[in-house]
């Protein structure tokens, strides 16, 4: 798993590469934390180079998405998720929790 | 016959996935279907993992995957704690966000992405889990 951040005036865009699972949702759910830490809650998370993520996964998208929601002071929104990622977010009922759009640009443009 | 011992480290998820995807493979699943089967797996090892083996050291997870007809059976032994998947509640996934369940997930996906989830503990010999799914 590789995640870069940057920042933009609006938002943060954190793209995350390879596969998150038990072993790595921890560094993942650490780089969501840490732009939270730093007052940012306006996060895209960019998912179009994933392979593959467990519910692991998930739960760092859940605890972040409240997080940033809360207060109403932002969102998380999701980028480019790859088609069996989706299924299976589909199926544990998030894909309702989360925005998703189809390129980053789109994404940092929404906020 | 595939049966392999693992660490019970999630830094074997990867490994595990792999065995499984090898095996769906030969045995002509989809690839939309052998990336659920590596998800169910996945769950099913971590939740071994962090919950049967919480706090033990140094023990083994032993994996046996195969095709039995047109189903795959995936079994996994451990002899940590009795950690029975049927008896975790199911998150309701219709909540709200502030009211989402964070656990229990795992479990959930496993039943969903196979056909049948079993479970049996014994003193003796360990606790056995057994997730089978038909090739459709």
């Amino acid at each position: 798993m590789e995640i870069t951040t940057q920042e933009f005036k609006h938002c943060d865009l954190i793209k995350v590469k390879g596969r998150v699972d038990s072993a790595t949702a921890p560094d993942f759910a650490k780089a969501l934390e840490k732009a939270n830490d730093e007052g940012h809650f306006k996060i895209a998370v960019d998912m179009s180079e994933l392979e593959y993520m467990s519910s692991a996964g998930f739960r760092a998208l859940l605890a972040t998405q409240r997080n940033c929601k809360r207060y109403n002071r932002g969102e998380l929104v999701l980028v480019g998720v790859p088609e069996r990622i989706r299924e299976a977010l589909e199926l544990a009922g998030f894909t309702e929790l989360f925005k998703t759009f189809d390129d980053s640009i789109a994404a940092v443009g929404s906020f | 016959m595939t049966n392999k011992t693992f660490p019970a480290k999630f830094e074997f998820l990867d490994e595990i996935r792999e065995l499984v995807a090898q095996v769906a493979a030969e045995g002509g699943f989809t690839d939309k279907v052998i990336y659920s089967l590596q998800l169910a797996a996945d769950e099913a090892a971590s939740n071994i993992i962090e919950h049967a083996y919480e706090g033990v050291p140094d023990a083994t997870l032993d994996i046996n995957c195969d095709m039995q007809g047109d189903t795959i059976v995936i079994t996994m032994r451990d002899r940590g704690k009795p950690f029975d998947p049927s008896k975790v509640k199911q998150p309701n996934l219709k909540a709200d966000l502030s009211d989402r369940q964070i656990g229990g997930l795992g479990v959930y996906l496993m039943r969903k992405l196979m056909d049948e989830v079993s479970y049996q503990s014994s003193s003796s010999t360990g606790n056995l889990l057994k997730m089978t799914k038909r090739r459709g």
